[in-house]
């Protein structure tokens, strides 16, 4: 076994140290009976070569993304990440390293921390960012208990247009808590709808933009309706990319800004590890989740980073704590980082204008085809479109012809009546051969 | 000797500024095709109008700036890394390159099912050996850490009790003062009262005491087993019984699984939901702090309220429910399937030990501490030494204090030695706590090199060198920080007003 280096004579004269003449003596406190005398019923090791092989084989019945032309969005999203950014990631000294508990001998980490709170904030116009979340959905929860927290109140009122398992995870969380969640139902766009749930009992409206259908929002009607009820604004997001080229939801004076930083330095891992980006005003520093690494001063006065305020967190708080957790997304913060620093301003808003203009292009190419109508009229790289037949069927037929169109709405939300809505996005991975082909395959398959 | 440099730097320890002061608004380390530059006619307006203010830079300086950083950590690779309670074992790379395999890597979530089948096959096979090892019929995969496993699990106790119409009565969860800080805020975030059970001399929880706390309107004890002193409970299945018989649920907090793997089954010992902590017991790497995955395994009786999404398997086809319309699961837990990148990395390990390695593995990191505690007990109190401990080591700071050297200190000098310390202050129960968790993947040699310097610090110390440990660390990228002033003005991003600023200043 390569990865453990005792070998049996070092573990009988370490027994004899510590006098005892057997390992199970030392497993003498657990109950009798309870200790397996035979190994669980789980295949013996294997090596390397074996193991490469096996995981290969799962790997290969999985049709990846780049192997396609490939039209899915919907919360996760395929960009380019530069390949020195997993270079830079796999570097031992960051991939290997714990929590930096110790600052001292940590400072690489707690830089990249305070550098991705800076971007963070900077890109989204917010005061202050965590150290990160578990992803965007979570963080997006904790968004909304956070506001009933700071407005000491129990409804929290989701847009139609937020992502439904962001809604669904929010419910769950919230729920245990107590509080009421109002989703307001699927819509394309529904700021009014939104700006009427508002009232005295309201802690937060939870809006996200560019929301599930792609729309992009004006904030600031929502932003007044809610403060003057005394509630919090919540802004999150799915596709941070996106504010290379729009307006983020610090600048329409939201409270909270989270969402989903997948986007930037991190591959699709079929779901996760991802990595939750969370902001807040300065004045709710301290009911904000999460870790979070500050500036001081070392002995000799100079500059350093520590982890701080963890007054607020359950190692110090136990159950008074803002939340309960006690990590961040630490690896996928510093792909994050390296990404951005690569991207800086220019490269971000380049990466912005191409998907863009390759969204705009695939509207065009799909609104040609017969029968189908584009829903989404304001839009960064992703749109909804209403197919003449169930979206599902289409998706699974376009499969046939080498094309990942999007997502049914149906599959998100089967109760939204929204069958005919298909969900589909282009970045600036997809060509224009991938969009002729998309566009001629589902007018192939709408034929049928 | 201090001898200061003109640039900061000490030989080949580069100081490095932050990208906000040394990089600029034009840099940039890709090359993108240019846009045409059109109107951005779909935007409706709402196009960014202000700069960004995000600096940029070449790929060579981005190379450099994160190399420095590098340079700046500790990590397992360079030593011993003996954060008891955290743990940080050797991190295999053929699990690295087998989560970057394109068809795990480069999978979306929401894929038609068809083109998915191996990402599902790989869940349900992790799925098979969990549930094997811990002897559970059910496991939940979506939850995200330890932290929210443990939520999970709460949740899934929550959803038992409201099918049997006593959610509202049952809200009290009994939790031992022993237990980490996050299993309280669990309890309360999961809508439950927290109930302590104070600890007891020896660092056990005792049945008289969880007896004595029983009643009708207990909703289940959170116990962590090993606990966070190391030691085995001896009393959980007679705990589990009495906690079964009052009508309430047994959820086990699983950090510390990695000294029982493949020795005992939590199944046998009566619990009902436990985390496992993916990245302690099957070496996923933790980065600097995460990302972490928590499976949740679940007992018969709570098994019907795991969350979506399931997988359903149909012949030899696997699709996957999202949806809990029909079914009894309490909810979501996150957006998606959970940390598909650290299942592929904890199924690759688990292969590669197998059963007997996995069974190796609990016993090499019960003997590599155990050994340390007897090197390391004629030198330091350590509270419960009388009995062994499981994978980690707990001593105090009752033998040096009284010298004038704490717990700190003895951490801070450390650093100085090379090596990153124990887990300072933890637990609460034992004042001065130091904590240490060799884990299975230390060989002797390193552990009888940092016994040796233990023991030789344990001798300046009684030899009076106070003020040696008091300026420690010496030798580290950095002197000792102050979280003081962090905490107390905090400043947690680089800011354009104060950096122009300190150049008026300086004009």
């Amino acid at each position: 076994m390569r990865y453990l280096p005792l070998t049996d004579a070092d573990r009988q004269q370490m027994l004899s140290v510590i006098g005892a003449t057997s390992i199970d003596e030392l497993f003498v406190d657990v109950p009798k009976g309870a200790l397996l005398k035979d190994l669980v019923d789980l295949p013996r090791a294997q090596g390397e070569i074996e193991v490469h092989r096996h995981m290969q084989r799962l790997a290969e019945k999985n049709t990846p993304a780049g192997r396609t032309a490939f039209f899915l969005g919907a919360g996760a999203y395929r960009h380019h990440v530069p390949a020195s950014v997993d270079h830079l990631i796999q570097r031992s000294e960051f991939l290997t390293a714990y929590t930096p508990y110790q600052p001292e001998i940590a400072q690489g980490t707690l830089q990249a921390l305070y550098e991705f709170q800076s971007q963070v904030a900077t890109l989204l116009n917010m005061e202050v960012s965590n150290a990160s979340m578990y992803d965007g959905s979570t963080a997006c929860a904790e968004a909304a208990m956070m506001a009933a927290r700071v407005t000491k109140r129990k409804k929290i009122v989701f847009s139609g247009g937020v992502h439904p398992h962001y809604i669904d995870t929010a419910r769950t969380a919230c729920e245990a808590l107590g509080l009421e969640i109002v989703a307001l139902p699927a819509a394309i766009d529904d700021e009014a709808a939104v700006v009427g749930e508002l009232g005295a009992d309201v802690a937060a409206v939870i809006v996200q933009s560019p929301n599930l259908f792609g729309t992009i929002t004006d904030l600031t009607k929502i932003r007044e309706a809610a403060h003057g009820a005394g509630a919090l604004m919540v802004a999150t997001f799915t596709e941070c990319t996106a504010f290379g080229l729009i307006e983020p939801g610090g600048a329409y004076g939201a409270d909270i800004v989270c969402g989903e930083g997948q986007s930037i330095g991190n591959a699709l891992n079929f779901g996760g590890p991802y990595v939750g980006l969370f902001t807040v005003k300065e004045k709710y520093l301290r009911q904000m989740p999460g870790r979070v690494a500050g500036e001081t001063l070392d002995a000799d006065g100079k500059r350093g980073f520590v982890l701080t305020l963890s007054t607020r967190e359950q190692h110090i708080r136990r159950e008074k704590a803002t939340s309960n957790i006690c990590t961040n997304s630490g690896l996928c913060q510093l792909a994050w980082t390296i990404h951005m620093t690569l991207l800086g301003e220019k490269g971000l808003r380049q990466l912005a204008a191409l998907n863009h203009e390759k969204a705009t292009q695939l509207a065009y190419a799909l609104g040609a085809a017969p029968g189908v109508e584009v829903l989404t009229t304001r839009f960064y790289n992703e749109i909804a479109v209403r197919l003449p037949k169930p979206a599902q069927g289409v998706v699974d037929s376009l499969v046939a012809k080498g094309v990942i169109a999007g997502v049914a709405m149906s599959r998100l939300d089967p109760k939204a009546g929204m069958d005919d809505v298909l969900i589909t996005c282009a970045t600036e991975m997809n060509t224009h051969d991938d969009i002729a082909t998309y566009a001629d395959a589902l007018k192939k398959v709408l034929a049928q | 000797m201090s001898y200061e440099t003109t640039s900061g730097n000490k030989g080949l320890q580069q100081a490095e500024s932050l990208i906000f002061e040394s990089g600029h608004a034009t840099g940039t380390g890709v090359d993108l095709p240019e846009p045409k530059g059109g109107k951005y006619e779909k935007l409706g307006g709402l196009g960014r109008k202000a700069a960004l203010d995000l600096p940029g830079f070449s790929e060579p300086e981005t190379l450099r700036h994160f190399v420095r950083l590098s340079q700046k950590n500790y990590a397992i690779d360079l030593g011993l890394f003996p954060l008891g309670s955290c743990t940080m074992k050797h991190n295999p790379r053929l699990n690295e390159r087998a989560a970057r395999f394109e068809g795990f890597a480069d999978l979306h979530p929401l894929q038609p099912t068809s083109t998915i089948q191996g990402a599902l096959e790989l869940m349900d096979e992790l799925a098979h050996w969990l549930m094997e090892l811990t002897g559970m019929p059910a496991v939940a995969l979506s939850p995200k850490a330890g932290a929210h496993g443990e939520f999970c699990g709460m949740l899934a106790i929550k959803a038992a009790l409201e099918a049997r119409g006593e959610a509202e009565t049952r809200k009290r969860v009994l939790v031992p003062e022993s237990a980490h800080g996050t299993n309280p805020a669990t309890a309360v975030a999961a809508g439950f009262i927290v109930d302590e059970i104070p600890a007891r001399d020896d660092g056990r929880v005792h049945l008289d005491d969880v007896v004595a706390k029983l009643g009708p309107d207990v909703a289940g004890i959170m116990m962590t087993n090993p606990n966070t002193c190391g030691l085995f409970e001896p009393e959980i299945k007679r705990i589990a019984d009495a906690i079964h018989e009052a009508g309430g649920y047994f959820y086990c907090d699983g950090a510390n699984y990695n000294a029982i793997v493949g020795k005992v089954r939590p199944g046998d010992l009566g619990v009902d939901a436990m985390h496992i902590n993916l990245h302690k017991t099957f070496s996923t790497p933790h980065g600097g702090g995460g990302p972490g995955a928590g499976p949740t395994v679940l007992s018969a009786a709570l098994a019907p309220f795991a969350p979506v999404p399931h997988i359903v398997k149909r012949g030899e086809v696997r699709e996957l429910r999202e949806q809990s319309d029909g079914t009894k699961a309490f909810g979501r837990m996150c957006a998606f399937h959970g940390q598909m990148g650290m299942f592929t990395r904890a199924l690759t390990y688990m292969m590669s030990h197998g059963s007997d390695g996995l069974r190796q593995v609990a016993e090499d990191a019960v003997l590599n501490a155990n050994y340390l505690l007897a090197r390391l007990k004629p030198h330091f109190n350590a509270p419960f030494g009388e009995r062994p401990c499981m994978h980690e080591v707990l001593l105090d700071d009752s033998s040096i204090k009284p010298k004038g050297v704490e717990t700190i200190d003895m951490a801070k000098a450390l650093l100085d030695e090379g090596y990153h310390p124990f887990t300072t202050y933890f637990p609460l129960v034992v004042h001065g706590a130091m904590l240490i968790e060799p884990t299975e993947t230390e060989p002797k040699r390193e552990l009888d090199r940092f016994a040796d310097v233990m023991i030789a610090l344990a001798e300046r110390v009684n030899a009076g060198e106070v003020e040696f440990f008091k300026q420690a660390p010496r030798l580290a990228p950095m002197r000792r920080l102050d979280d003081t002033r962090a905490a107390r003005s905090p400043k947690l991003r680089w800011k354009p007003e104060a950096n122009n600023a300190a150049k008026q200043a300086a004009e």
